[in-house]
């Protein structure tokens, strides 16, 4: 499963399935669960269709009908979030933690 | 047009040295799929920085991976990862990681058996050795193991 063409055409996996849509959505859109399906449908089908080493399927998946254009700006400028400072991160895993805390957990 | 991510990703790490990306050249290693998918157990990892429940979070340059059982569920699940907007995937983990997706797949019969665990990693490693050496050995070794016969990588 692939969303950035480039960079899988030049690591060339033995097979890979291409779906253009922005990173962090590979394999389709929060809470639709029909795309999501239908897109790992689609990737696990590849298992079966192609015979070829090196063959990269593209799905045809449009992300945003009224947004032809979204790939001219995405990843570029501030994309990258901002790093949370390690206090931060360390107060987000004790919190996570402690909800999760050994007790509870099987 | 699909996004250029080698060139934008020059420009965004622009202050680090620059990334030295994988190419391959050779024909890449085939092993067919010895049964139909329906017959196969399957195996998922995503690199989108997935933890379950109380896992420790990811680090700088971290080859590590969390073995995630296959029951997990939305509430389990967090992301930890540094290069992508991750709110989407941390209101729905099936955006990188289609662990509910796949459950239902496999209920249907599309796939065989979906294997347990799932494994999840953290992509921003910049080391390409650590992960060639480090990473995807140790997860062959465990897939092997455990008769894996397709293996579905879900960058993120």
């Amino acid at each position: 499963m692939t969303s950035a063409l480039d960079i899988t055409q030049a690591v060339n996996p033995p097979r890979a399935v291409f779906v253009n849509f922005p990173l962090g959505h590979q394999t389709g859109k929060p809470h639709q669960p029909d795309l999501q399906r239908q897109i790992v449908r689609d990737a696990l089908r590849a298992f079966e269709t192609i015979g070829k080493p090196g063959t990269i399927v593209e799905l045809p998946y449009v992300w945003d009908a009224n947004d032809r254009q979204w790939e001219a700006t995405d990843y570029t400028g501030d994309f990258l979030p901002p790093r949370p400072p390690k206090e931060d991160a360390d107060l987000v895993e004790a919190e996570r933690r402690a909800r999760f805390g050994e007790s509870n957990v099987k | 047009m699909p996004v250029e991510y080698i060139p934008r990703t020059r420009e965004l790490y622009s202050g680090y040295t620059p990334y030295r990306w994988v190419v391959n050249r050779d024909t890449p290693p085939w092993t067919p799929l010895a049964k139909p998918l329906a017959q196969s157990k399957v195996a998922v990892m995503s690199s989108g920085g997935i933890l379950y429940r109380d896992q420790p979070r990811f680090h700088r340059e971290d080859a590590s991976y969390r073995a995630i059982p296959k029951t997990a569920t939305q509430d389990d699940l967090s992301v930890w990862h540094f290069g992508y907007r991750t709110a989407d995937a941390e209101a729905d983990h099936n955006c990188v990681f289609p662990l509910a997706r796949l459950r239902e797949l496999e209920a249907e019969g599309v796939i065989g058996e979906l294997a347990d665990p799932a494994y999840s990693f953290m992509g921003g490693v910049y080391s390409a050795r650590k992960v060639r050496e480090e990473l995807a050995p140790g997860i062959a070794d465990e897939l092997k193991r455990a008769h894996v016969e397709a293996f579905y990588l879900v960058p993120a």
